[in-house]
């Protein structure tokens, strides 16, 4: 099993193949994490290096823990502890740790395109863990699998994606990779957050929630990115929060088997009502298990997906 | 000494000529014009005969918009290295913005830059003086004394004047002197971290911004301006297609308003960048097909009067870095010519009137003693072969920067030989 892209830059371009075998080869990781031993040797003997630009935890611990229970040396670089601090370039810090032979870089920047910049610096695959507000792949992916999970297969699913869709690389991927998936994608907020001709995209535009939520069968909500907000762009949280924040009341205008995903960290009681986001329809903690899965399965098939026994 | 220019076609807006005709130079200037063949005096009386054979030969280009970074970025350009580019690219004059370090907004600045193109630069130099001190925005320049020691028209480019106040007040002062102010229309508040047009390309790379409203809104502020004021205003690099036909009903109106285009405005769409080659990043940004269209109407409508390149030099330096990190601007001054023939490829302008946009015009509305080959004028000339095909390689640029998204690009006219008051500064063939 191989993918026929080096990089995992967006899941624009990637696929429905490469999809299907990532989330294929993600199900079938995700049965080591249950071990009590959680540990296979698949990656034994090779070096991720974590670099990461902008604060996560989440993510960097998902990345982590997925090179680890693939038995690969994971080394996590972050902004604080970077050169980035001593003025040493995106580039220079890339072509250093490319000196050191990494196998997979895992990039995350607060500039979109920044991982696209260093594939013309490294040699060894890069893992974009989002740049900017342009891509976050690996999220949507473990969205699509924990999707998939419970709604059995994927084609036709209809999706409302609400929130700050300007702000948001995990919009992004989730629309072009549930596109080539056959998915509709709809996008929903104030007009203020949703970014000029995204229609452009393929997904619908609405600014009403309850509308938009009727006949779906997944609501993503994101978080609302307050330190990315100027003071234009909502009038207050409050008002945002009568208007899109998902309660149970206005769950009730939804369909009985809606799936409700988030990628957090979340603003409780803003875009998500608590006893929503720990209702019955919300898999937001299957999503964070299934990142893992995710994480392992693209590192694994990025070099190489040799068949070799994964006990 | 003379020198012979023979069997070429001779293509001189200002004098309406169109046509093959031999030239002869003696003394820095043109001394005769006559049909080819009939130029009583004979090859043996020139000291030096040039075969223009196959060849356009035409005024020496005028380019009113370059960035030279002298002085205080000499590692991006210099006065020296930025005169080289442009007799590559066929120019014989240009026009340095203010926006070096220290800013052009003094005589002292004005006088060092005009002294070094004496000493090191092998085209004409002409100076832009700042609108406003230090380029802040805050107080006018002493554009008097800027007049004085040589500028031809204000500008604060690289950012626009944003105080009404100021700007209405900027063009009551220059009539004052007769020269145009140049805007860099750009809201500055609609474009806050803006690093591309704004439009599905930016939406789906997540890169903040540029709406074109932003140049609109100030292109019809400054006119608004005007309007009452009087003066003149050159709106620089026009991009968008609302400007073009603000600029359009202004004329029409009979207002003192011009504005030029660069060739990457009409080459380029901002689909280019995708990818995030910041080659591809400049203000204002790279637009869409539907502004090229109105570009090109606009130049074929003479509601763009001239081509101007917006030459912006940058270190390799400045540019490979993360996209929203990067200098804006391209170098344009050897790019300039097979562009702009492009336009005549796909027959929006003819061969004459985009010769024009490139010489008399400038010259007209900067009031240069230049861009014209009647008997007397200043021997300023570039001939260009029209259909010459190669591929662009900016490792040949002779500007110190290569910054260009036009590098490996497959294109038409090539400049063979540039000379300035009748000497050559530039061969293609001893390139």
């Amino acid at each position: 099993m191989t993918l026929s892209v080096k990089h995992i830059l967006g899941t624009q371009g990637l696929s429905r193949e490469d999809i299907e075998t990532i989330l294929d080869t993600a199900d079938s990781f995700k049965e080591i994490s249950t071990r009590p031993i959680k540990k296979v040797p698949t990656l034994r003997g090779r070096t991720v290096i974590n670099l990461f630009f902008e604060p996560s935890t989440r993510t960097r611990t998902s990345f982590e823990i997925a090179g680890k229970r693939l038995s690969a040396d994971v080394i996590n670089i972050s902004g604080s502890t970077s050169s980035a601090v001593k003025g040493e370039n995106l580039i220079d810090s890339a072509r250093n740790l490319e000196a050191m032979n990494p196998d997979i870089l895992v990039v995350r920047h607060e500039s979109s395109g920044a991982p696209a910049l260093l594939t013309q610096f490294v040699n060894c695959p890069i893992i974009n863990a989002g740049d900017g507000a342009h891509e976050h792949p690996t999220q949507a992916l473990l969205d699509l699998m924990t999707i998939r999970e419970k709604k059995g297969s994927l084609a036709g699913l209809k999706v409302a994606i609400v929130g700050d869709i300007m702000h948001s690389r995990v919009c992004r991927s989730n629309i072009h990779a549930m596109q080539t998936l056959g998915m509709q994608v709809t996008v929903v907020g104030p007009p203020t957050m949703i970014p000029v001709e995204i229609s452009r995209m393929g997904v619908k535009v609405s600014y009403n929630l309850e509308e938009s939520i009727r006949d779906v069968d997944v609501i993503m909500m994101l978080r609302v990115q307050l330190e990315r907000q100027n003071q234009f762009h909502l009038a207050t949280l409050r008002e945002y929060s009568n208007l899109f924040c998902l309660t149970s009341e206005r769950l009730k205008k939804a369909r009985q088997d809606v799936l409700i995903v988030h990628p957090g960290p979340v603003n409780r009681g803003i875009e998500i009502a608590l006893d929503v986001m720990e209702g019955p329809r919300s898999v937001i903690l299957n999503q964070v298990t299934n990142g893992v899965a995710v994480r392992m399965a693209l590192m694994y098939l990025l070099l190489g997906g040799s068949d070799e026994d994964l006990n | 000494m003379k020198t012979l220019i023979k069997n070429g076609r001779l293509i001189d807006p200002a004098n309406n000529r169109d046509g093959l005709y031999d030239i002869l130079i003696e003394k820095k200037k043109v001394l005769a014009v006559e049909e080819k063949g009939k130029l009583s005096e004979t090859e043996e009386n020139a000291s030096e005969v040039i075969d223009a054979e196959g060849l356009v030969v035409a005024p020496g280009f005028i380019d009113m918009h370059v960035h030279f970074r002298e002085p205080g970025f000499e590692y991006k350009e210099t006065i020296e290295t930025g005169c080289q580019s442009a007799a590559a690219g066929g120019f014989t004059s240009v026009a340095v913005m203010p926006n070096t370090d220290p800013v052009n907004d003094s005589r002292s600045v004005t006088e060092y830059m005009l002294r070094q193109a004496k000493a090191k630069g092998v085209v004409n130099v002409y100076a832009i003086g700042a609108i406003t001190q230090g380029l802040k925005g805050e107080r006018l320049s002493e554009m008097g004394d800027l007049k004085e020691a040589g500028v031809v028209a204000y500008s604060d480019d690289g950012r626009p004047v944003m105080n009404n106040e100021l700007m209405r007040r900027a063009f009551e002062y220059s009539k004052m002197f007769g020269l145009p102010c140049i805007q860099h229309s750009e809201m500055l508040d609609l474009t806050e971290g803006g690093c591309m047009n704004e439009g599905h390309v930016s939406t789906e790379l997540g890169l903040k911004g540029m709406p074109t409203e932003a140049e609109d809104i100030m292109v019809y502020r400054d006119i608004a301006l005007l309007t009452k004021t009087g003066g003149r205003l050159h709106v620089a690099h026009i991009s968008s297609g609302g400007a073009v036909e603000l600029v359009r009903l202004a004329k029409a109106k009979g207002l003192p308003v011009t504005c030029e285009v660069a060739p990457h405005h009409f080459a380029l769409t901002d689909e280019a960048v995708r990818g995030y080659d910041t080659n591809t990043k400049m203000s204002p940004p790279l637009r869409t097909q539907t502004d090229i269209d109105a570009i090109k109407e606009g130049l074929r409508d003479d509601t763009i009067d001239i081509i101007a390149t917006d030459h912006a030099p940058h270190d390799v330096a400045d540019k490979q870095v993360e996209f929203n990190h990067a200098c804006f601007g391209i170098v344009g001054l050897e790019t300039a010519l097979p562009l702009t023939l492009g336009l005549v490829e796909e027959k929006v302008l003819t061969l004459a009137k985009a010769v024009e946009k490139l010489t008399s015009k400038p010259a007209q509305l900067f009031q240069l003693d230049r861009g014209a080959l009647g008997v007397g004028d200043v021997a300023d000339i570039v001939l260009f072969d029209p259909n010459a095909e190669y591929s662009i390689d900016v490792k040949k640029f002779k500007s110190r920067s290569k910054n260009s998204p036009f590098d490996g690009w497959k294109v038409k006219g090539k400049v063979m030989r540039t000379l300035v008051s009748g000497k050559t500064v530039y061969s293609a063939s001893s390139d």
